[in-house]
């Protein structure tokens, strides 16, 4: 009788334990990524083919849905803002929501989902095939080769990812607003231009998708560095991956957007 | 080292992603602005500035001629001290008259410059004379309201004097 709830406390204790446990190993090895990420600058071509896989690949999915979202903006914002009679802030409200919020986090989902997913099952099937073990057999440092060239080519590609996103939007914005329902052109770009502001928008847009991108990669890259060498280690690896970086984007854009559009 | 097509869509990919930060800086935040060229800064006293926020735009005859660079609060005579730089190719009457306006019915405030007649012409730091704050609505309403009241009082008095 007494057996259950103290198997069950067990198990809560547990996995507490556990999950401080995994929280130290990942800042060490986070801490031990940025230390031996000479290698991928010194020998930048292997950035390179990390910037292909994890930017370039995504090129696609980040411009048609950033396209598809500027075009729902403009078709849902014109909606609401026509009942007020002031459909000449379409461009206003399309470029703000896209250049603040919606470019940074949703590039990040999009990000996480498709080369942060990718990133976690190479690493675990390297490793499950003991390519990592290989290495450090030949006194080759895998963090240095194989680690922190992923982590650098996803982290510079993400920014790039979230103003294309942005653009793409605003053109979907502006498709749907000027060349369809026919808001006027002038104004659409000129309230636009008087509201965005440089270092306000547009800089704490560029700095929020590298703080989302350096978090989903370093989650991507301790999943998979920490799986379990089996087929359903890896699967439940990529899936934490995906759950925890989604996550982690939308806890930090609430602090820094608290930090950055608040004070002023 | 050895050129790869990879390399070439990297470079692609670059070059797309640093254009369209380009065009976001360029074409749709306010990057060319009045910042690059020559200014001069004039100072004004209001009432009440109403909603006026810093980097608000100060018109004339409906053209932007300059911005709000500060908003302050004078103590000694407990007024609003606004800070504007204007643009250095207009130049304006030293009693030039400003006036918190209202862009639409719920749009933002600017501060609209009325030329004056004098020849001598506005320099760095000088103080604007002829001011007229915000049009609060609740005062505005207020007024509307008493005028109602007062008019009908008089309609009834003379009513009352008719009837006499």
């Amino acid at each position: 009788m007494m057996d259950m709830p103290r198997a069950g406390l067990r198990r809560i204790g547990a996995r507490v334990i556990n999950s401080v446990w995994r929280i130290g190993t990942g800042t060490r090895f986070f801490a031990l990524t940025l230390l031996h990420s000479g290698q991928s600058f010194g020998r930048f071509q292997l950035t390179v083919r990390e910037i292909f896989s994890a930017g370039v690949l995504s090129l696609i999915i980040i411009l048609v849905s950033g396209l598809f979202v500027g075009m729902v903006l403009g078709l849902q914002g014109y909606e609401t803002l026509q009942t007020y009679g002031s459909e000449e802030a379409l461009g206003v409200l399309v470029s703000l929501s896209l250049v603040r919020e919606l470019g940074p986090v949703v590039a990040a989902l999009l990000f996480a989902s498709r080369a942060g997913s990718a990133i976690t099952a190479e690493i675990g099937l390297m490793k499950a095939t003991e390519q990592i073990s290989a290495m450090e057999m030949m006194a080759v440092d895998p963090i240095a080769r194989v680690v922190a060239p992923r982590f650098w080519g996803a982290v510079i590609s993400m920014p790039l990812l979230a103003a294309l996103f942005s653009a793409m939007g605003i053109f979907g914005g502006y498709l749907v607003g000027v060349v369809l329902i026919g808001v006027d052109e002038g104004s659409f770009w000129s309230q636009m231009q008087a509201a965005v502001d440089l270092r306000e928008d547009i800089l704490n847009g560029v700095i929020k998708s590298v703080v989302f991108g350096v978090a989903v990669t370093a989650i991507a890259l301790f999943e998979g560095y920490d799986a379990p060498p089996t087929a359903e280690g890896v699967s439940r690896a990529t899936t934490r991956t995906v759950v925890t970086s989604s996550l982690a984007i939308l806890g930090l854009d609430f602090i820094l957007t608290a930090f950055m559009f608040s004070g002023v | 080292m050895q050129r790869a097509t990879l390399d070439l869509w990297v470079g692609i990919f670059v070059v797309m992603g640093l254009g369209a930060l380009l065009f976001l800086a360029l074409k749709v935040g306010n990057m060319t602005g009045l910042e690059s060229g020559q200014t001069y800064t004039v100072r004004a006293e209001f009432e009440n500035i109403g909603g006026l926020k810093p980097r608000a735009p100060v018109k004339s005859a409906g053209v932007v001629v300059g911005r709000v660079v500060e908003i302050g609060f004078d103590n000694q005579i407990y007024e609003a001290l606004v800070t504007m730089r204007l643009d250095a190719r207009y130049r304006f009457p030293k009693d030039t008259s400003a006036s918190i306006m209202t862009s639409g019915l719920l749009g933002e405030q600017y501060i609209a410059l009325e030329a004056g007649g004098e020849s001598s012409m506005l320099a760095e730091g000088d103080r604007l004379k002829l001011t007229q704050g915000a049009v609060v609505l609740e005062n505005l309403i207020g007024q509307f309201l008493y005028n109602k009241a007062e008019d009908a009082e008089s309609k009834g008095a003379e009513g009352k004097g008719a009837a006499d």
